[in-house]
């Protein structure tokens, strides 16, 4: 076989070197095909395998860590929660609505072939400028492809975040997270057992769109990629909801009918086959001349490889295929037996009488090539950190400052985005996208789960140990923030090539941060998704990576409803304060980078053990009913929390800043470990009391009231005391901070 | 009383429907749109969601399930029909309301909190609301642009068939508070006879306290309230016949 057919699937020389030793012999096309979809980055993680062994994935509520379809956490009373992210990077760049449509209905799937109903979507998004107009119309078409499939199959998108930045202008991402909640007992393995049991392909007939669309995931954007559009689904949300539905009442015929399942998203019938075998133990046969097809004249090779979406693949108990068939056809769907179980652990697809593949399955899965990338320090990490940033002037005009970071994108509302997601449907949302951190009932209780995701990609880039360690806390605390405790991550790591030193150092410092946030706050990953190869080039030489985004999707139960908080302002007259201590730390913050224009420097201390005191004091809080609002300090410091408090709540504050530092540093540094919180007077002793007792700092700030937002600086560093930095209308403020991206997308 | 939500293809409000209805402690189950019979049932209710995916245009294919036909002949013979969102644009495709829908004003999905002004007291959905009465609900939906001539939008308002308009807080029709585009603020219409209510918003959605409302349940107390014969009937311009079947 020429090496020009290998190469242009993506293998390299030496791989196709070990695939020929494992098999004793030359594959023959369709098996080459099965291998460079299996070994692609996207499939076999063979770049990041060694790494991720360093995250935590135990812990005494995981019922199912990496491995699966998706991770599954104990949430008490015989219920688990079913949860995981993924990204549809790629896709999204070449055709932004077909890509993140195909996005949320993949990573859907892999919630209910878990056994569980979804419940909920959130988003993590990247965009270049919005000043840029094709980052414009990749964010409308993104939303749009993401309202499209989400409110259509009627799974509410409750939560996300979205930010830009120039690195993102050629590779925006989209990562997509859905939860779903399943009796405990009833969790679905994508397992195949039980030789001569008959395996079956359900849902979507299967075309040729999609081929090699994961071989295409797992390398640069380039003029061709660009041009390989054949390599993007198109979704059909219709399909899925009967699809979603029909699997559901299949589990519901007993716990014996489903062996195995496992969606057919990347790499199709061959992922879903070889990974049901290899997991199970066991081989399987497949007959591609019984898959349905939509198309005429398709050969072995193209159904293997195709990613037609919203089909499964379903291993059930020998004698129950008329019981299955019946369920799916009363939904209007196809379930078709293509094959059965084996006991020799050899895939072996035939067309009809002919062997076209014969390849052991975990030749596909296990044996896939694991590579330790070499990772280089790159030269700007230093710099950075060392950059003194003591001689940024204090802004002029503080009002001034304070709006211009809360029209920045990554800060401003985002209502013009989930304004276009049906957040309600199910009936479950109990804190809307825009009130807080999103909070969804758990179907039939009174418990509540806090959903998240997470990232900070300029600090991931000045300094991805910290960065990611700070995306972690930063979840934690946005959970603990609406009472919940979290209780288990998913990850979606967005990089560059891992080919290149300085990014794999990137990568490797980033789950390293990641893995030690995990430890000490103790919340386990279980599961997730890596995406290399997110940078492009029109010439191919220069190519630029993303800034790193290991974003954080984290999951965090409430016991009570009645225990959840909000971040807005309630009461006129409740005292405001700060929990967690402020720092000099503007390196990397939002102000420093809207209003100074410097997108650099150290960024902020990472202490894990304050951050754990601080969530530990907010959940106490939280049960003990002390707080009229919560609201974590994250990105735009101080002064975005007091400004989202207020408006959030429609109502004023009025607060002083205590000295003893600038006013742009307590206004802005981005330090970790701090909530701004607000309760009535009468329980400032009880509040005061729980804070000493976990060994954080609380410093009332001023007070709840009016209709506006004042600002005083009692002073420091040598500034005439008692200055007025800040007096806005609420109403002022609100109009900014809501109508910035809807003016900069519809400009 | 018995309730009844039809479940079509790709219907995705119908459990919240239901357990709307449940909430009333009112006996209610779901019908198949397979099906040739809706059973015996007081009111049916047809949820919101993409019937068929909205292919071809919302509710366009829906109107042609099986159940359908009953549906039609149990409304004709006086029984109370609720269609919500979906189940209004299905409503209008199969004629037993007049009008049609467009698409949003703004051309994209619009999913927010509106405020709806309750129009007319004499329907059965809202025999228990004051006149005037604003109501906060949900919509979602991206095909909610009510559209009918100047000639049927006169007639509606004549018979007091236009039971919702959207409006403010304070209750005034304003163009920030119209959602959608629709002509003349139209939020909800019913028939002639008053038996058949659609509307955008979703009134399940807002029929719990711990979800941000409870005004969705003045549609349902409504309605319930009238068939259990609490509401005087002569109030009603709506013959007190064959709503049992």
């Amino acid at each position: 076989m020429g090496e020009c057919i290998w190469r242009e699937m993506g293998l390299a020389t030496e791989e196709y070197g070990r695939i020929v030793g494992i098999l004793g012999r030359e594959p023959n096309l369709v098996e080459l095909g099965m291998f460079a979809v299996m070994w692609s980055e996207h499939c076999s993680y063979k770049n990041s395998r060694a790494v991720l062994g360093l995250l935590p994935t135990t812990g005494s509520r995981v019922i199912q860590g990496p491995g699966e379809n998706a991770g599954v956490v104990d949430i008490g009373d015989g219920l688990a929660v079913v949860f995981k992210i993924e990204s549809h990077n790629h896709p999204s760049a070449v055709e932004p609505y077909q890509g993140a449509a195909t996005g949320v209905g993949g990573i859907i799937r892999d919630i209910f072939t878990m056994g569980a109903r979804p419940v909920a979507l959130l988003d993590a998004l990247r965009f270049g400028p919005l000043s840029d107009v094709r980052s414009r119309h990749l964010f409308a078409q993104v939303v749009a492809g993401i309202a499209g499939y989400g409110n259509s199959i009627g799974i509410p998108t409750v939560g996300g975040e979205v930010a830009t930045h120039e690195s993102f202008k050629e590779s925006p991402l989209v990562n997509v997270m859905c939860v779903g909640v399943a009796p405990a007992s009833a969790i679905k393995k994508a397992a195949a057992r039980g030789a001569g049991n008959p395996v079956m392909v359900v849902g979507a007939r299967t075309g040729r769109d999609g081929m090699h669309g994961a071989t295409f995931a797992s390398a640069e954007l380039s003029p061709e990629a660009m041009a390989r559009r054949s390599a993007v689904q198109v979704g059909d949300p219709f399909m899925e909801k009967l699809l979603l539905e029909a699997c559901l009442e299949l589990y519901a015929l007993g716990d014996d009918v489903v062996i195995g399942i496992q969606d057919m998203g990347a790499a199709g019938l061959t992922c879903s086959s070889c990974e049901m075998a290899s997991r199970g133990e066991v081989g399987m046969e497949i007959d591609v001349a019984k898959v349905p097809r939509r198309e005429e004249g398709m050969n072995p090779y193209e159904v293997m490889l195709s990613e037609s979406q919203e089909r499964m693949l379903v291993a059930v108990k020998a004698g129950s295929e008329p019981e299955v068939e019946r369920v799916f056809r009363k939904w209007g769907l196809e379930a078709t037996v293509v094959g059965h179980v084996t006991d020799d652990g050899v895939l072996r697809i035939r067309d009809g009488g002919a062997i076209v593949a014969e390849v052991p399955a975990k030749a596909l899965t296990d044996m896939a090539p694991c590579y330790m990338r070499e990772a280089c320090e790159p030269g700007y990490f230093r710099r950075e950190r060392a950059r003194d940033l003591s001689g940024v002037p204090e802004p002029e005009d503080y009002s001034d400052a304070l709006m211009r970071v809360l029209a920045s994108p990554r800060i401003a509302s985002k209502g013009w985005v989930y304004g276009q997601y049906d957040h309600q449907v199910g009936t479950n949302t109990v804190v809307l996208p825009g009130q807080g951190t999103s909070v969804v009932r758990v179907p039939g209780t009174n418990k509540g789960l806090a959903l998240t995701c997470d990232a900070n990609s300029l600090y991931c880039y000045l300094d991805p140990w910290a960065g990611a360690a700070h995306a972690v806390a930063e979840a934690a605390r946005n959970l603990a923030a609406a009472g919940a405790e979290p209780v288990g991550i998913t990850d979606c790591l967005n990089f560059g090539s891992p080919e290149k030193p300085e990014v794999f150092w990137q990568f490797k410092q980033a789950v390293e941060g990641m893995a030690e946030a995990c430890r000490v706050l103790d919340i386990p990953v279980t599961g997730g998704n890596v995406s290399f190869y997110n940078e492009s080039s029109k010439d191919c030489v220069s190519a630029v990576a993303v800034h790193p985004t290991p974003v954080v999707g984290m999951v965090g139960l409430i016991e009570d409803l009645s225990w959840v908080m909000t971040p807005g302002f309630k009461h006129e007259g409740d005292v405001v304060a700060l929990l967690g201590r402020t720092r000099d730390e503007i390196g990397g913050s939002e102000y420093l980078a809207t209003v100074r224009g410097i997108e650099g420097g150290p960024v902020p201390a990472v202490d894990l053990r304050a951050e754990r005191g601080v969530i530990e004091l907010i959940i106490a809080l939280s049960r003990a009913g002390l707080l009229s609002s919560c609201h974590d300090l994250s990105e735009g410091g101080l002064g975005v929390a007091l400004a989202e408090a207020c408006i959030l709540g429609g109502i004023g504050a009025r607060v002083r800043l205590p000295g003893m530092m600038r006013a742009d540093r307590h206004l802005f540094s981005e330090s970790g470990g701090r909530m701004l919180v607000s309760f009535p007077p009468s329980a400032a002793d009880e509040v005061q009391e729980l804070a000493g007792r976990h060994g954080v700092p609380l410093t009332v700030l001023g007070e709840v009231g009016g209709m506006r937002l004042v600002i005083d600086d009692a002073g420091g560093g040598g500034d005439p005391p008692g200055r007025r930095i800040v007096d806005a209308a609420v109403g002022d403020i609100s109009r900014v901070y809501r109508g910035a991206i809807r003016w900069a997308v519809e400009q | 009383m018995k309730v009844g939500v039809v479940v079509f293809p790709g219907s995705n409000c119908d459990a919240d429907c239901y357990r709307a209805v449940e909430s009333f402690g009112v006996d209610v189950r779901y019908i198949w749109y397979q099906d040739h019979s809706l059973g015996e049932c007081d009111l049916v209710v047809l949820p919101g969601g993409f019937s068929y995916g909205d292919y071809l245009r919302a509710g366009a294919i829906a109107r042609f399930a099986p159940i359908m036909d009953e549906v039609a002949v149990f409304a004709r013979a006086g029984g109370l029909v609720l269609g919500i969102c979906n189940g209004f644009q299905v409503l209008l495709e199969c004629g037993l309301l007049p009008g049609a829908m467009l698409p949003n004003a703004v051309l994209r999905f619009r999913c927010e909190s509106v405020h709806l002004r309750v129009e007319s007291t004499l329907s059965p959905f809202t025999c228990l609301c004051r006149p005037g009465q604003v109501l906060a609900m949900p919509i979602a939906h991206g095909w909610g642009n009510y559209y009918a001539d100047d000639a049927t939008l006169d007639e509606l308002e004549r018979r007091g068939q236009v039971v919702f308009r959207y409006v403010n807080e304070q209750g005034v029709p304003t163009s920030g508070s119209n959602p959608n585009g629709s002509c003349r603020s139209i939020a909800g219409i019913t028939n002639e006879r008053g038996n058949v209510l659609g509307m955008m918003p979703h009134p399940e959605r807002a029929c719990e306290a711990v979800l941000g409302g409870i005004d969705g349940r003045w549609v349902f107390a409504s309605a319930f309230e009238f068939l259990s014969g609490g509401v005087a009937l002569g109030r009603m311009h709506l013959a007190g016949d064959g709503a049992r079947h």
